[in-house]
């Protein structure tokens, strides 16, 4: 019995249990990064980029 | 042309999981937070290739992807990158991106060859379907579940978990008093 178990492991077959608990570390390494949210250097750099192409139609309305 | 504010806020919902995404691959905060810098930069430049009623975030996850394995071919020809050595990295700056509770989980996961960790972390982590995450790979749908299956078996044996009770709470608990708990 306890080598037929372990055969099936060598196998790659992993019970329900095992698969679970791999799952639910997976997702708590997971959300714990997922729930820092947004840095604001990336709010910041969308901001910034939309002032630059703003600025650069603005310079093209002018000049046009 | 501005950028479409829907498509932003859409472009911006997407970045706390293309960061979880990032660590997991590159297992460093900072090249992580670079990874999705180059994304969304990407994206921004890329944007009349998105197709309207798409998932955006697959489509990020795509462009991350392969930014990410672009940038790891590259460090391959530069020095022998071998997965002992990016483990070592991790053990090294062990407060890059990771708490203490979930180190060896990481450590663990730095071990398992890059096709299969990505699998598993699409499929377990950031919640695609099979057929999305083939997509974001860019390979079949059997080839993810296969790659999903040698991450788990793999990660059960680095991580010698045998039943449910071997692995959890209390094997948290040893480390944290080993780590000197006891004074």
């Amino acid at each position: 019995m306890q080598t037929e178990v372990t055969q099936r492991k060598a196998r790659g077959r992993l019970g329900r249990d095992v698969q679970s608990k791999i799952g639910q570390q997976l997702r708590a390494m997971y959300d714990d990064v997922v729930s820092a949210g947004v840095p604001d250097r990336f709010t910041e750099m969308l901001r910034q980029l939309d002032e630059q192409k703003e600025q650069q139609e603005k310079e093209k309305g002018s000049n046009g | 042309m501005t950028l479409n504010p829907s498509l932003r806020d859409a472009m911006l919902a997407a970045v706390p999981s293309l960061r979880a995404f990032a660590i997991s691959l590159s297992g460093n905060i900072d090249r992580a937070d670079d990874l999705v810098q180059e994304t969304l930069l990407r994206a921004i430049a890329n944007i009349d290739s998105f197709q309207p009623g798409t998932n955006m975030s697959a489509w990020m996850f795509t462009i991350l992807r392969n930014l990410f394995r672009s940038e790891y071919r590259k460090r391959r020809r530069e020095v022998e990158d071998t997965d002992g050595s990016y483990a070592e990295s991790l053990k090294s700056h062990p407060e890059q991106g990771s708490r203490l509770e979930f180190q060896e989980f990481r450590a663990a996961l730095a071990k398992l060859p890059p096709d299969q960790r990505e699998a598993l972390i699409l499929v377990g982590a950031s919640g695609f379907s099979y057929e999305e995450a083939a997509s974001i790979c860019d390979c079949a749908v059997g080839t993810i579940k296969s790659r999903v299956n040698r991450a788990r078996t793999r990660l059960a044996d680095l991580l010698s978990i045998e039943s449910a009770e071997d692995f959890g709470p209390d094997q948290s608990t040893r480390a944290i008093m080993a780590a000197g708990g006891r004074g």
